[in-house]
């Protein structure tokens, strides 16, 4: 390479640019598509939307996951909500709101048009989860109820309780299945992607590996889209599920695709904390429980006293202190970052010092337990799972964990990476969230990818491109599939002792 | 990674970063155990698969950080910070985004630059106060 | 306060786990013996440990399926002495902690049994007959870019909030290990039920009924007897009332 490829960022005004360049955008006749095959790698919400959407659209889709159902994708995890610009809030919020937040929140480390083509989009992924059958929760008059998240003032989150991304899964996953009974997708379960195959300087299929019978096998397309998730688990405590990981990505790197911002990475202030050695992840509470939790620390250093026997003016609320303006709801970054000083400084608490109180008391005098209840229900069930504490009697004790990745592959606004053929959706690519993100935004941009870009610029790509099909055996197959077996064989021949949980950790 | 590469970041561990994990890299490989064989399921080796990822992955993120020298959004060096403690952004150096290209294992990969360009607004501090 | 510490202390266990290679071969159970692990550990994380321990002495782990270790995902499951996902209710086996079990305590840990969850390995079956349920109908056929505005459809909160909670099903199979005669019969009532709630959900509504039941004969799934332990031990608490609404639906 040697120069960075155009970004292909639309001209004219940013404001409607998207709908411009779709419509602009080269079409493919349902004939052709029959007999192109794409190949999605991933059942997130990127994947599985866009696999669902491209097969209605008339393509064969063959769809690859590690998982043993496209339904434990980790996007099932997501707690809090959906971000849209639906404008008829009466707190103003409005396109050009949600555009300026994300900018915003990014700190001006994300492309304009990029943010701009999200915001125009929200709106329309409401309306087509809520279309699939997605509970969202509603208002008692029955209008879709919002709530806000940190780094906004409005209250654009849409939600169902505490399991947004899993209702927004299965919106994606049962239109996928629906693909599969009609014959237009062919899904294939338990295969992890090791390797990406390329011919020419062209996406043109993966090498996997059956994870239940160990064979290699060769899957070869007319384009290859990547919508594998994030990497926090490089990190070895994180919030993310065990098995998530960055092999997809990560290889396809080695084969030439730009990675962005690999540095841009998001710790999340309100996890629960770990203890023992062998625990082997940290679980999110969503934080949508700072819209009614506050976060406080003893005000003097090494306070041992139990949080109950600490009155009031000893109790330093330092996010309402630092941050007047937003208070409980400051940007996760700014948070988590306040919270690790104080820690350092010796006013932590729990175990090692190293967390913070989120105490619901206040709400729940103001609102009533029941309410609360209502509105946190899981959430306040899984923190006294883990914990063995009640919430609502007890605060609750909360630490920073790395959770989101905003970096990732490098991708042009058509979300094409360096590797023509080659698209990255969802959490595994860099764009729009900039060096941070807002709550609630990625689902946003994963369904936006999958649903409504993806769909359209993979079309104009194949428009535009020679579509030749690759034998299984093909030069370019048979070295890739050589690189997995030599990477498989290294593995063991180290004749170590130590299992690889041992180096994990210790990075 | 946590400790070097976390909530915040300053040159040196980074740089401490970048060597412990190029030494834990290499002791991975000498001295890890998969157990079993590549036929049929074995988790292990999905495992190891993975972690052997996330040394390379590691690296850049380091190296990424290490080359931004400004504190914007989750990504704060301790070096670019206010009095009040607060981030410094650099607009005039690092309004871009960085791309790297992988040069071959072992050899030091290449930082592209796209530059942002904000027509309809301008970067402004971030002001949660 | 008690928890997190490992200030709850640490116990012994015994653990009795089904060991089976493959689906070609029997399995049997083997007795392992797990010394002053952590109290606030989760039993997946007792075998973590159980498993790094196997693989020093050079002996295979135990497989079994997790991912999330939320209770979210649905990967995770098997039998605890005999209960689906273990002693506690409303609880999948990863958000199972050791402080929940006596010191010295003896688990059974065996794979979920039923016709239509093929053995994999150890304590891993395969669910997929499960996809296959969604697949024959368990959606609402509508083609992206179609959607009309959320709102246009006014849906109150309570009607929103019941089929939310059918819709909380995580997949995890554990109605069906629980049942005497394996039926999915809780799984599909679940989906029916957060469908047919709704008003996107009643233009297909007979259709998925039926085609939804008739695959679950077709992939084994046994018929529902009222034993009602699928509702006992759903991580969701999803209420076995909606078999018998279900069974209204079809006809
Ligand atoms: C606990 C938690 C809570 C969150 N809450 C929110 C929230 O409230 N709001 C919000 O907007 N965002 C939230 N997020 C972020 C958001 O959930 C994710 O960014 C988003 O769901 C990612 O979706 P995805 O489709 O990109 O990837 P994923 O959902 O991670 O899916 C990855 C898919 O790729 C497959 N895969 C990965 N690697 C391979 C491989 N090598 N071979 C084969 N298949 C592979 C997996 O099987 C899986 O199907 C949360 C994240 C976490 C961890
Ligand atoms: S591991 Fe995800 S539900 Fe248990």
């Amino acid at each position: 390479m040697s120069s960075l490829p155009d970004p292909q960022l639309p001209a004219g005004p940013i404001a409607e640019a998207w709908r411009r360049s779709r419509e602009a955008l080269p079409l493919i006749s349902p004939l052709r598509k029959r007999n192109l095959t794409l190949l999605v790698v991933g059942t997130g919400l990127a994947g599985a939307s866009a696999a669902a959407t491209l097969a209605e659209q008339g393509y064969r889709v063959r769809v690859l996951s590690f998982h043993d159902s496209p339904r434990r994708a980790h996007s099932v995890a997501a707690q809090g909500g959906i971000n849209a610009a639906r404008a008829q809030a009466v707190d103003g919020d409005s396109v050009s709101r949600l555009f300026a937040d994300t900018l915003r929140g990014g700190d001006f480390r994300a492309r304009e048009a990029g943010c701009q083509r999200l915001a125009e989009i929200s709106s329309a992924i409401i309306d087509q989860c809520v279309a699939q059958g997605v509970p969202f929760a509603r208002e008692y008059g029955g209008t879709l109820a919002t709530r806000s998240f940190g780094g906004a003032l409005v209250s654009r989150t849409f939600y169902a309780r505490g399991q947004t991304g899993q209702q927004l899964l299965y919106g994606a996953y049962q239109a996928l299945m629906r693909q599969v009974a009609a014959g237009r997708v062919e899904l294939l379960c338990r295969r992890e992607v090791l390797e990406l195959i390329t011919v020419d300087g062209v996406a043109r299929g993966v090498v996997c590996r059956d994870l239940l019978s160990g064979a290699l096998e060769v899957h070869t397309a007319q384009a290859v889209l990547l919508a594998t998730g994030g990497y926090s688990n490089v990190y070895f405590l994180s919030t993310n599920a065990l098995k998530s990981n960055a092999s997809a990505i990560w290889q396809a790197h080695r084969q030439g695709a730009l990675f962005a911002n690999p540095c841009f990475t998001q710790i999340h202030p309100t996890c629960i904390p770990s203890g023992d050695a062998y625990q082997c992840k940290l679980t999110l509470m969503s934080e949508s429980l700072r819209n009614d939790g506050r976060i406080w620390l003893p005000a003097s250093a090494g306070d041992e006293r139990a949080p109950a026997a600490i009155p009031e003016d000893e109790r330093d609320y330092f996010l309402e202190r630092l941050y007047p303006a937003y208070g409980n709801m400051a940007p996760r970054d700014v948070a988590s970052r306040r919270a690790r000083e104080l820690c350092n400084a010796g006013h932590g608490v729990g175990p090692g010092g190293r967390s913070v109180y989120l105490d619901l008391r206040d709400a729940i005098a103001r609102e009533g337990r029941q309410v609360i209840e209502a509105r946190y229900g899981n959430l306040l069930e899984m923190y006294e799972r883990i914990s063995g504490d009640d919430p609502t009697d007890t605060p609750m004790r909360i630490y920073p964990a790395p959770h989101y990745t905003m970096g990732g592959l490098w991708v042009d606004y058509p979300l094409m990476s360096s590797i023509p053929g080659l698209f990255v959706l969802g959490e595994a690519n860099f764009s729009e969230h900039g060096a941070n993100r807002l709550g609630a935004s990625a689902l946003m941009q994963g369904l936006a990818d999958g649903y409504f870009i993806a769909p359209a610029t993979v079309t104009a790509w194949l428009s535009g491109h020679p579509t030749p099909t690759i034998a299984d055996d093909a030069p370019a197959c048979r070295e890739a599939l050589e690189r997995a077996r030599s990477r498989i064989g290294a593995l063991f021949q180290g004749g170590g002792t130590l299992p690889v949980d041992a180096f994990h950790r210790q990075l | 990674m946590i400790e070097h590469c976390g909530i915040s970041r300053d040159a040196g561990g980074l740089r401490s970063g970048l060597e412990e994990l190029a030494a834990l890299a290499g002791r991975f490989h000498a001295e890890v155990r998969v157990p079993g064989t590549a036929e049929g399921p074995n988790p292990e080796l999905e495992k190891a698969l993975r972690v052997a990822d996330f040394f390379g992955l590691a690296q850049l993120m380091l190296r990424d950080a290490l080359a931004r020298e400004e504190s914007c959004g989750a990504h704060f060096r301790e070096e670019h910070q206010s009095a009040e403690g607060e981030a410094r952004r650099d607009d005039a150096n690092f309004a871009h985004i960085a791309a790297w290209e992988h040069r071959g294992d072992g050899a030091e990969p290449l930082r592209h630059a796209e530059p942002l360009r904000f027509t309809t607004l301008q970067p402004s501090t971030r002001s949660y106060r | 306060m008690t928890s997190l510490s490992g200030a709850s202390g640490s116990l012994s266990l015994n653990l009795r786990i089904w060991r089976q290679d493959n689906p070609g071969e029997p399995g049997a159970y083997r007795s392992f013996r797990l010394e002053r692990v952590g109290a606030d550990l989760s039993l997946l994380e007792a075998l973590d440990q159980l498993n790094e321990q196997l693989i020093a002495t050079g002996e295979r782990p135990v497989h079994f399926e997790h991912d999330c270790r939320e209770g979210i995902c649905g990967s995770c499951g098997f039998l605890v002495n005999g209960q689906a996902h273990g002693p506690r209710a409303a609880t999948s086996v990863c958000q199972l902690y050791l402080r929940q079990f006596a010191d010295g305590a003896t688990l059974t840990l065996e794979p979920w049994r039923s016709r239509a969850f093929p053995p994999i390995q150890d304590l891993v079956v395969e669910r997929s007959a499960l996809d296959r349920l969604i697949a024959a109908g368990g959606y609402c056929s509508v083609n992206t870019g179609q959607a009309p505005d959320g709102n246009a459809m006014l849906i109150g909160q309570e009607q929103a909030a019941s089929a939310f909670a059918t819709a909380t099903c995580i997949g995890c199979g554990a109605c069906v290990a629980s049942c005497r005669n394996a039926s999915a019969s809780l799984f599909v009532a679940a989906k029916l039920a957060h469908l047919g709630q709704l008003p996107q959900g009643q233009p297909e509504r007979r259709r998925r009924a039926r085609a939804m039941q008739q695959q679950m004969t077709a992939e084994g799934f046994g018929s529902c007897s009222s034993n009602l332990e699928c509702e006992a031990v759903c991580p969701k608490q999803i209420s076995a009332d909606w078999i018998s609404w279900m069974h209204r639906e079809a006809r």
